[in-house]
């Protein structure tokens, strides 16, 4: 028994054909799909894909930032307007999974996959969904609480540029220059003078999604970048977190050096 | 059922069925017949069966095949120019650049893709360009040794 | 004094040997570049049929029932083979040398003893068709404790891991649970010790991670015999380790293999040919059986872990003068090498210095972890890395420069080993200061000026050769030895007493007592086994 693909010209019936039949996956990538389809897992029984152009369109103005969820990881290092995803974009394997790689997958990629997804987690993004019947949008942050439920196809995610260098991003590896995260960390942090106010903070591998660090954003509010002022917050870092063991790290090990390097990121190389 | 894929494979037009789901690896390797390219994990973390799909370095492993058809592959087996090998290949004979001999396809191609875009890497560019390719024998500094050696020695002959 | 290069080799090595320091290519490069190199799965044959392996779940269970009747109606599938279908369903590697008993089935019948463990195989004409039967097999099992941990597997109570051998220890000459080394007398020498160091070492198993997992492919020939392309770094090893499973002369298989993707140790275990041959012989078609990534990660085998414990006594002046080893090897359910990495472990110890008093036991250990095997120097490697740590934090607790407590207590040549034999050809000394010079090392000039060559063996060696055939009781007066050790030290190293004592002018090692058991006669090699010396 082999697999049946099915390819649409529009995403929109894509995400018909996903809804309506069992055992249909979306292939965008590829690269963990067609990993567990080489394994015969018994669920995926149809390969749906799309060769919509919107899907991969990137659209960058001064205020806003909107990335087709088919968008590769190859495809945002090569704009230039987007330097400040750069970072985190070359944080995602090698360069042949860089090609392959999209935003919309890193989405729904398991723990400890998804550092993409966490730095815009802490961009605020909002996805919007396709589906047969019309578009319809989402904050990020709930389509992760309920990603695994079921057919789900994002066509795109749009953020609002942040200010000057406000958006900061860290990745930790065993394995270097690349490897899978043991955790990473993205970071909006905007100054008001010189005082946070409204900080995003989103980890990845440090739970089941990409999640985001409230009672760190909350001890950051009207505090000063130094270490005085991010203290309270490194205290609380690892509150509401739920790490796994797995072959890169254990969960205690990840919630262990969250501090260190929320720490690292927050005061910046020149303060550590 | 069987799916018609085409490719330019190496520069020339190549046809074969597949079936439903195969990946460009397995369809290169056993449909094709083209052997230089060699699988390691059939997951994508290997790097082993790196290819060129359009001159970008692609995981054959988990890239359906069919989502290549009608585009350029190109594979170890295409490398050499002419007669002459590619002066990838003479660095990596030179500079003792594979030992089992396994990842040197995969890694061969993961260097042209990043040759082609840029004829003057630095030891940085290239430590990223084969930083999805794993080798267990050399320890990879005789191949970044190679490579930049390659992309002297072509600069110089182009120049 | 035989000069093996000289008198055996002469005729075979060229003294005029220029290599060191220039560049050479492999013979093989060419092939490795334009990858035409042909590996065993780069041969191809029609209706070729492919084998997955039904493993395991648990670490340690009984098998209640197999239900495999929805699989063997799945498309695809020609062929399912159970342990009952093989010929010879327990082996044990280095029984290809007499080392060791038949301990390991190919499939397991009865019980699985560790997570991995094959059980059954399915043949069908695809890998995808041979997956999906095996999620249609039912099996059901009574889960038993298990024990992982080397130190509880020998406990009194444990869990009995594989019943041939049911305390949980390899039998070594079919009677001692451990290999020992005796030399001197380490407690009465702690006894006298300015200090004495005790520290534990763990380390875990590593895969070896070759970049083509384990694999091969069985091809009927005529004749009845099986052409073999396989992925094994040990051809005629696997050729009659597959002979003997299969219950099959040797010469009806003829392997054809050297090109491998990786080795490093994790190729030598025959993990994939006697199944391959087996389901090639029951279905009459070329048979494939390869490795996924994650299958050559749980099961095959990695290097073992070693637990070492090592406790040192120590003399103000620097001189060790007893060196007690206890180590367990984690061999995981059954014996692949891991009984062989003992006697190599207890043929280092103590590291590459002269120590009056040791002490070993090398257990080789049951767990219900995946069995371990070769990799690059195992039971020496981990020895190592535990004994120059302990050195460093010898030194270190002395206050002495952790390179000169090194050269202070090198092998010489004529000293006596714990091992009793001589060293010789000893060049520990020179390499350290080498090092230390490359490295803007400071070494102290009697240091500098000390030589493997100068003040080795003589009283040193000839008070320990004694005190071999007469070990002192404990609380008895002690012999010179230590003392003589002392005055090698003190004395300086400017006074060269007499030029190097070669090795010829030392007494023999003592010989084994002749006997007629075959035990202290016959001795194991790494590459013919038990031989007659």
């Amino acid at each position: 028994m082999t697999v049946t693909v099915k390819t649409f010209d529009r995403l929109a019936d894509a995400a018909s054909a996903i809804s309506t039949e069992r055992g249909a996956h979306f292939l965008s990538g590829g690269t963990l799909l067609m990993r567990a389809v080489n394994e015969a897992d018994p669920a995926i029984k149809t390969i749906v894909r799309s060769t919509d152009p919107a899907f991969r369109h990137i659209a960058v103005s001064s205020a806003r930032v909107e990335l087709g969820a088919g968008a590769t990881m190859a495809a945002i290092l090569a704009e230039r307007e987007l330097a400040l995803l750069h970072q985190v974009a070359r944080a995602v394997g090698g360069p042949a999974v860089r090609e392959a790689a999209t935003v919309g997958g890193n989405l729904f990629a398991p723990s400890p996959y998804g550092d993409f997804a966490a730095a815009l987690l802490a961009l605020d993004a909002t996805v919007t969904l396709a589906g047969g019947y019309g578009e319809r949008e989402l904050q990020l942050e709930e389509l992760l609480g309920r990603r695994d439920r079921g057919a789900t196809l994002v066509s795109k995610v749009t953020f609002r540029r942040p200010p000057g260098d406000a958006f900061r991003f860290a990745k930790v590896t065993r394995v270097h220059p690349k490897g899978l995260s043991v955790l990473s960390i993205a970071a909006l942090l905007p100054l008001a003078s010189v005082r946070i106010t409204g900080a995003r903070i989103a980890y990845g591998a440090m739970g089941r999604t990409p999640l985001r660090a409230k009672a760190a954003e909350r001890a950051l509010e009207g505090r000063s970048l130094d270490a005085a002022g991010i203290a309270p917050a490194l205290a609380v870092a690892a509150d509401g977190t739920s790490p796994s063991d797995d072959a890169i790290a254990s969960a205690w090990w990840r919630r262990e050096i969250l501090p260190i390097h929320l720490r690292r990121l927050l005061l910046g190389a020149d303060q550590v | 059922m069987k799916t018609p894929i085409q490719l330019r494979l190496n520069g020339e037009d190549v046809a074969t069925f597949a079936d439903g789901g195969a990946n460009l690896l397995d369809v290169l390797r056993y449909s094709v017949g083209d052997l230089t390219v060699k699988g390691g994990c059939w997951q994508g973390t290997c790097g082993t069966c790196t290819v060129l799909v359009d001159g970008a370095p692609r995981l054959a492993c988990v890239t359906l095949a069919e989502s290549c058809s009608g585009n350029s592959v190109e594979t170890v087996a295409g490398l050499r120019r002419g007669a002459d090998l590619h002066p990838l290949q003479t660095a990596f004979m030179e500079h003792f650049a594979a030992q089992c001999g396994y990842c040197t396809p995969g890694m061969l191609m993961a260097a042209k893709a990043l040759l082609d875009r840029n004829p003057n890497p630095t030891r940085e560019d290239v430590v990223d360009a084969i930083c999805g390719n794993i080798c267990r024998c050399t320890g990879y500094e005789p191949i970044i040794a190679a490579i930049l050696d390659a992309a002297r020695k072509d600069a110089r002959r182009s120049a | 004094m035989l000069e093996m290069r000289k008198d055996i080799f002469a005729d075979e090595r060229d003294d005029d040997l220029r290599e060191v320091g220039r560049p050479t290519q492999r013979q093989d490069i060419l092939g490795h570049v334009t990858g035409t190199s042909a590996y065993y799965d780069d041969h191809h044959f029609a209706n070729l049929l492919h084998l997955k392996v039904l493993r395991s779940p648990h670490p340690h269970a009984r098998i209640r029932s197999i239900d495999d009747a929805a699989a063997a109606r799945a498309p695809g599938v020609k062929r399912i083979i159970r342990g009952a279908d093989v010929p010879v369903n327990l082996n044990t590697l280095l029984s290809l040398i007499q080392f060791g008993k038949d301990d390991e089935p190919s499939l397991a019948t009865e019980t699985v003893r560790y997570r991995g463990e094959p059980i059954l195989a399915v043949v069908a004409t695809s890998e995808r068709a041979a997956r999906q039967a095996l999620e249609l097999v039912r099996i059901s099992y009574d889960p038993l404790p298990a024990v992982f941990d080397v130190e509880d597997a020998l406990k009194p109570g444990a869990v009995s891991v594989n019943p041939v051998y049911p305390k949980n220890t390899f039998d070594y000459h079919r009677k001692y649970d451990h290999q020992k080394l005796r030399f001197g007398d380490v407690e009465a020498a702690f006894a006298k010790a300015d200090m004495v160091f005790e520290e534990r070492y763990q380390m875990s198993p590593i895969e070896h991670a070759p970049t083509e997992t384990n694999g091969s492919i069985a091809v009927p020939d005529t004749n009845g015999r099986f052409t073999v392309y396989t992925s094994t770094q040990a051809l005629f090893f696997s050729l009659d380790t597959s002979a003997k499973i299969n219950a099959m002369p040797s010469n009806q298989l003829h392997f054809i293999g050297g090109t491998v993707g990786g080795g490093f140790g994790g190729k030598v275990d025959t993990l994939t040919e006697p199944l391959a041959i087996l389901a090639a012989r029951l279905t009459g078609a070329p048979v494939r059986y390869r490795l996924s990534r994650h299958e050559e990660m749980q099961f095959g085998s990695p290097r073992g872990a070693e637990r070492i414990y090592i406790k040192d006594g120590v003399m103000r002046d620097g001189r060790i003068v007893a060196r007690k080893v206890r180590a367990y090897f984690d061999s995981g359910a059954y014996t692949r090498l891991s009984s062989y990495a003992v006697v190599k472990c207890v043929a280092h110890i103590p590291g590459p210095y002269t120590i009056p008093n040791v002490h070993g036991d090398v257990y080789c250990v049951f767990t219900n972890r995946t069995p371990a095997t070769a990799m690059r120097g195992f039971g020496v490697t981990a020895l190592d890395f535990a004994l120059e740590c302990q050195m460093d934090k010898d030194a270190v607790a002395i206050g002495m420069d952790p390179l000169e407590f090194r050269v202070l207590n090198a092998y010489r040549d004529g000293d006596m080993k714990a091992h009793r034999r001589v060293a010789k050809n000893c060049a520990l000394i020179e390499c350290a200061q080498v090092a230390a010079e490359r490295a803007h090392w400071p070494l102290r000039d009697e240091f500098r000026r000390m030589s493997s060559r100068k003040g080795g063996g003589e009283a040193r060696a000839e008070a320990v050769a004694d005190r071999t055939l007469k070990p002192a009781p404990p609380g008895a007066p002690r012999t010179p030895a230590s003392s003589s050790q002392r005055a090698a030290y003190e004395r300086p190293p400017a006074d060269a007493k007499s030029p190097a004592s070669p090795a010829r002018d030392m007494p023999s090692p003592a010989a084994p007592p002749p006997s007629g058991s075959t035990h202290g006669v016959r001795r194991f090699s790494s590459i013919f086994g038990t031989r007659r010396r």
